[in-house]
């Protein structure tokens, strides 16, 4: 089963490199990997989607927790949460015929057009992993050029956060 | 007070009661060495490899229960200490490893002596350290033992680029009495719920095992599970790891379990009803075929380390705390409580043991013109009255140490278990000496393993350190033989040890005593001989008997009850394999 990840890690040079290096090391899968730092500076947020069976995730959770720059962790999936990625994708627009589909699926999916070229277009999307693969598959008609996938962070729904 | 990071360094060591520092100078390191020079407090002891002294720290720690402490340069230095780190972080022993680095302004340009220190270790230490900032220094020495001796002990390193030692920045000293991590606290009270059911599930067995692990000697809760074991009256089987902190001697006790395990103990873990694990970890080599391990059991797991808990095995109460403290609880309970041991139940299931300890399976041919590695093991114990230190190094020699010494006290039994690293015995029985220096301090190895860190026969000297080296000489890599003769139909690929240095020679220019021993009948004497001599090292080279293996065994993958028995054993009451035999 797929579960996302949060956990608030001490912001120290290679803080990173020990939480790819567990899951590389215990052959853990990694779909994605977002970090950066919290409104308190000497803190991280780091939101890591990954896929396994339940005694899997049981040792990545608490693997994660054994490392001593972890200060907190959040299985996000084991509750309501809200989770959002970014997306900056450029699609070949040249036609009008071509130009004006990607404008509609982009209003559909509600992306911003961000950068316009004679030929292209970059389109500006935010969404659930979910959302962003649809739309993916929304332009297969299309010459997509380059996409860009931020990685999915997320948070907890209602009152329950992580925090120190 | 003002000091330079250098002396800042030596004088936290201090600050912390560190005894030794065990090390070996280089570029990095040399503002570092030049402040010890200038003291006496911490005692540094000049190994010749730098593998040498994290073993020599790692068997300090494992004697003594502190922190070992090492000191090595930037580059071959911090690489070379990396095996000893690796073989600390599988059996969670605490260290502190000091390793210098290049000056911060030339990190990452491939300088002279450079390596990643803490990139190369990360993935064996429970913990690293780059300093950046000399007014951390001591501070970040306190974290790195206050790390590596709480919780699940384990193996730090603190990489101090060579800037920070400068001796022309002196800086104000403080050493801070304790530090608090907000994202470090390690688990410690077992949760008294958890505690409870477990004691009840206890009593309800009929036919119960406690499989006791390294936990306990780490936990140094010897004492209490010795009156926990006694007051259920239930078996008891240790690990590898584990030996010692329940006498052998005793009873209820059934000896080592796993791949070269005694028939009753790995029997009884096949058909128990109750498990209690104490500080162990399920290790494969204990568990073998996972599918089929404590079939019919109801599993109970004490750790300090919540990620042992149902790794490989899933457990029915997990219990996560310090093994002392939830042994004295759970003894309390026992001894107020209103609930007995089934003793009817109970009564049958030690006739039942009884029946499986009737196969001896730890006999062997007594009567060989060879010596036997088995009755070498034996007759040190004897002379050494189960009392002294035993270090070892890793394959056949080592697993008949565990099996034939008999250890009686915890701390005693000092090997590399996770890891399995050949050369550990003689560094580590270096530690402990230089710890212990009135104590008898035997390393039993073979004549592989011995040649892996053989150059510190020259430290040994320098420090007059009495070690006795029990070398198995047998000629071949003797558990890759056994393998190959068992698994590979004989081909003997590269396990053969061709032009062995004359050991006894070799010892004699080392300036130690060398003894060869090739007739049984003289084997008893002139290890007596040798251990006469207190204030010598002796090299006993024992040429012994070249196919010997070690019995029982469990191949991997297979169950308990698929044990591999000697030919020499007693009547079976069951029936097992023994065609390989």
């Amino acid at each position: 089963m797929r579960h996302i990840i949060s956990i608030l890690i001490e912001n120290e040079a290679g803080a990173l490199s020990r939480v790819a290096g567990l899951f590389s090391a215990r052959a853990y899968n990694i779909e994605s990997l977002t970090v950066a730092p919290t409104e308190d500076p000497t803190l991280s947020r780091m939101t890591i989607v990954t896929d396994g069976t339940d005694r899997i995730v049981e040792q990545i959770t608490k693997q994660l927790n054994k490392l001593i720059d972890v200060v907190k962790l959040l299985d996000l999936s084991e509750g309501p949460h809200i989770e959002r990625e970014m997306m900056l994708i450029k699609v070949k627009a040249a036609t009008m015929a071509q130009r004006e589909d990607v404008k509609r699926l982009s209003d559909i999916f509600r992306g911003n057009i961000i950068d316009v070229t004679p030929t292209t277009f970059t389109i500006e999307l935010t969404g659930s992993g979910q959302k962003i693969d649809s739309f993916i598959e929304a332009l297969a008609e299309h010459k997509i050029i380059e996409t860009v996938r931020s990685g999915v962070s997320g948070i907890a729904r209602g009152e329950k956060s992580l925090q120190v | 007070m003002e000091l330079s990071g250098a002396e800042i360094l030596v004088r936290s060591l201090k600050d912390e009661g560190v005894e030794f520092l065990f090390g070996y100078p280089g570029g990095s390191v040399l503002h570092i060495y030049d402040a010890l020079y200038r003291q006496d407090d911490v005692k540094h002891i000049l190994v010749r490899h730098e593998q040498a002294a994290t073993h020599a720290a790692d068997g300090y720690a494992r004697a003594t229960g502190k922190p070992g402490v090492v000191l090595v340069t930037s580059g071959p230095g911090a690489t070379n200490a990396v095996t000893g780190i690796a073989t600390a972080y599988m059996d969670s022993i605490p260290m502190v490893v000091i390793t210098g680095q290049v000056p911060s302004a030339v990190i990452g340009s491939d300088a002279f002596q450079e390596v990643d220190a803490v990139g190369i270790t990360r993935p064996c230490v429970k913990h690293n350290f780059l300093v950046k900032d000399v007014t951390k220094l001591a501070e970040t020495i306190k974290k790195a033992f206050y790390v590596a001796t709480t919780g699940r002990p384990g193996p730090v390193v603190i990489d101090v680029p060579k800037d920070m030692t400068d001796p022309a920045i002196k800086i104000p000293y403080h050493y801070p009495d304790k530090v608090t991590m907000r994202s470090y606290q390690p688990t410690v009270k077992g949760h008294s719920g958890q505690i409870k059911r477990a004691v009840d599930l206890l009593l309800t067995a009929k036919k119960p095992m406690i499989y006791s692990g390294g936990g306990v000697v780490l936990g140094n809760a010897s004492e209490e599970l010795r009156t926990f074991v006694r007051h259920l009256g239930y078996p008891i089987t240790q690990t590898l790891m584990g030996l010692g902190a329940y006498p052998a001697s005793d009873p209820q006790s059934l000896g080592m379990l796993g791949m070269h395990g005694t028939y009753e103990a790995n029997m009884a873990m096949h058909d128990c009803d109750v498990l209690i694990a104490i500080g162990a970890r399920f290790d494969d080599r204990v568990t073998g075929k996972i599918a089929e391990f404590c079939p019919d059991a109801k599993i109970i797991h004490i750790d300090i380390d919540p990620s042992s808990i149902s790794k490989t095995i899933t457990v029915d109460i997990p219990i996560v705390g310090d093994v002392s403290g939830v042994l004295q609880e759970m003894n309390h309970l026992l001894v107020t409580g209103k609930k007995e041991p089934k003793k009817k139940a109970l009564a049958e299931w030690w006739k039942t043991i009884n029946a499986w300890r009737a196969t001896n399976c730890m006999n062997y041919d007594r009567s060989s013109e060879h010596i036997k590695p088995q009755r070498a093991i034996e007759i040190v114990h004897e002379i050494t009255g189960g009392d002294a230190y035993i270090t070892s190094d890793v394959g056949q020699h080592q697993m008949w140490a565990a099996q034939y010494y008999g250890f009686e006290k915890p701390n005693r039994w000092i090997n590399s278990g996770g890891l399995g690293t050949m050369g550990f015995g003689l560094p580590a029985a270096m530690g402990v000496q230089l710890a212990y220096p009135e104590a008898t301090v035997a390393c039993v190895t073979g004549e592989g393993s011995i040649q892996m860190c053989i150059q510190e026969l020259s430290t040994c000297l320098q420090y007059g350190l009495p070690i006795k080296i029990i070398a198995l000489n047998n000629r071949y890599l003797g558990m890759v033989r056994q393998w190959q003769e068992f698994f590979y139909e004989n081909r003997y690929s590269s396990s053969y040890m061709e032009s062995l240095p004359d050991f006894v020679k070799l010892a004699e220019s080392y300036g130690h005593v060398g003894i060869r021993i090739e007739d049984p009948k003289d084997l008893e004497a002139e290890l007596a001989r040798g251990f006469a001599m207190k204030d010598r090292l002796v090299f006993f080279d024992i040429v012994t008997d070249q196919t010997e293996n070690v019995y029982p065994m469990i191949r991997a993958g297979k169950a308990h009850n698929e044990m591999h028995l000697s030919p020499h054993g007693g009547e079976l009451p069951q029936d097992p394999q023994r065609e390989l035999s």
